[in-house]
């Protein structure tokens, strides 16, 4: 059995990196929240754009999506930025991260006095926690522990033929070992929603899954033109991806083939759930990425073929290149070359062997190539209402 | 028909295939993979891109337009053996918020 060396969390939960993140409870916070992480070694920030005028349901999930975020295994301690008046529930921020056994420290922009008082105060508290959590060692930890996102972006027709199927087989490897995997891009199931119901452990998770379809597909239609002016996308297209239905048979073959356990909302922190889940997500990567990452997810295997090159703050991203002319191209950014799969150089298992290989080391510490690079602060939060 | 370029079909239900070579022109003979692996010397009727599709065989308008196993679209016109599919002559049939508003 195949294990990795984490950090231990207070909730039991291992982490693949110990870090202290600097959580905006509103956009409005962003500005004061960044200097502090920009000052304070071993922090990330979140820098989204929601919080504040829109309607009660997204605000909830605002809320939600940070505490979970907060809550993932790669997050030793928190700080909330708070600007005061905003319409998420910070104070519900704070007593649900607090209760999970992390530090956990806010302040409130106004009630200090305004922003270079409350960068000052935020620099003082966030170097605290860095130094806090910066002395804990890595321990054992089973891969049941394991959570994996897996996604794919600025696809062609190699993703679906190479690099997504050899994440496909590493889903289905760890799956069978008991850890968690979750993948979503509701948008990208339309035209293979039968295919992945036939995979549902239930009738009602079946029905969930053409549920989630059917609600993405007619918040696309309701606009009243027609969806394909945005997805597929003109990069998709140019690619040889020649409908959605194309790039969604590519897209599910990237969740491999074990039964698919149940349906999580968008904001959903996954706690017990074992085995292959779905997570009702848009296609696009500041939104997904952080959906992603607010399962608990401690890393994502992100498959590509004209080149994606974005991270997450708190969450590895794994990049697996389908298009061998691609990967030669953008070597720096890319971290498996699964082209060899359509040049006739190595099966789909071995590339899985190198893409599993290339998990473990970052469980215990490698860095990816967008960890290394820095490039990993435009993320968002998916919200479904209108700013108000 | 081992130097010649390679397209793969996903599925044996498949009536396209996905070429992955360079310059691919009218005429070009590839070497079409089965999932089996099995090798069929093929020829391409029009100008191909790198991870486009040509027609395995004759697809009439209307009729479905298979890969992986599964439907990615509807034939706009006539297809010939050989020929280019893509955005020309397929059609989506699924978020189509513009064709609500014919019913």
């Amino acid at each position: 059995m195949p294990s990795f060396m984490g950090y231990r969390r207070p909730d039991g939960r291992y982490g693949a990196r110990n870090l202290v993140a600097i959580i905006p409870s509103v956009t409005c916070a962003n500005d004061v929240a960044q200097a502090i992480s920009r000052q304070v070694a071993g922090t990330v920030v979140y820098l989204h754009h929601q919080g504040c005028c829109q309607l009660p349901p997204d605000l909830e999930r605002v809320t939600d999506t940070l505490i979970s975020l907060g809550r993932g295994p790669n997050v030793a301690a928190v700080l909330i930025v708070s600007l005061g008046c905003e319409g998420t529930e910070h104070e519900r921020m704070y007593e649900e991260l607090a209760a999970t056994g992390k530090p956990v420290e806010i302040i409130h922009i106004q009630a200090l006095g305004g922003v270079t008082k409350a960068i000052r105060e935020g620099t003082d508290i966030a170097r605290r926690l860095a130094i806090q959590v910066s002395g804990l060692q890595r321990e054992e930890a089973d891969i049941s522990h394991v959570v994996m996102a897996i996604k794919c972006g600025a696809s062609d027709t190699t993703s679906g033929m190479a690099s997504n199927c050899a994440i496909g087989a590493v889903s289905d490897r760890l799956v069978d070992l008991g850890a968690t995997v979750v993948f979503g891009e509701t948008t990208e199931f339309i035209g293979g929603e039968h295919l992945l119901a036939r995979r549902a452990v239930t009738p009602e998770v079946g029905r969930q899954i053409y549920n989630i379809v059917d609600a993405m597909e007619t918040r696309a239609k309701s606009i009243g033109c027609d969806m394909r002016r945005g997805q597929p996308t003109p990069g998709n297209i140019a690619g040889g991806l020649s409908s959605i239905e194309e790039k969604s048979l590519g897209a599910i073959a990237k969740s491999g083939t074990r039964p698919i356990q149940g349906v999580l909302d968008y904001p959903a922190f996954v706690t017990d759930q074992k085995g292959l889940w779905i997570k009702d997500t848009p296609g696009r990567e500041p939104e997904i990425l952080t959906g992603m990452a607010a399962t608990g997810a401690q890393f994502m295997c992100f498959s590509t073929g004209l080149g994606a090159p974005q991270g997450f703050p708190s969450m590895p991203v794994i990049k697996i290149c389908g298009n061998p002319r691609t990967y030669e191209r953008m070597e720096e950014d890319m971290d498996v070359n699964a082209g060899l799969i359509i040049t006739g150089e190595k099966s789909i298992d071995e590339v899985a062997d190198e893409v599993f290989a290339k998990i473990l080391r970052v469980l215990c510490g490698e860095m990816t190539k967008n960890e290394a690079i820095g490039y990993f602060s435009a993320i968002d939060i998916h919200c479904l209402g209108p700013v108000i | 028909m081992k130097d010649k370029p390679i397209a793969i079909q996903a599925s044996t239900k498949d009536n396209v295939a996905t070429i992955f070579a360079e310059d691919i022109v009218a005429g070009t003979e590839v070497v079409v993979l089965d999932p089996s692996g099995t090798r069929t010397l093929m020829t391409v009727q029009d100008d191909v891109p790198y991870g486009h599709k040509f027609a395995l065989r004759e697809i009439a308008e209307g009729e479905q337009i298979t890969k992986y196993g599964e439907e990615i679209g509807v034939a706009t016109r006539d297809i010939e053996v050989g020929a280019y599919v893509h955005v020309h002559n397929l059609d989506s049939m699924r978020g189509r918020g513009d064709l609500e508003g014919d019913k």
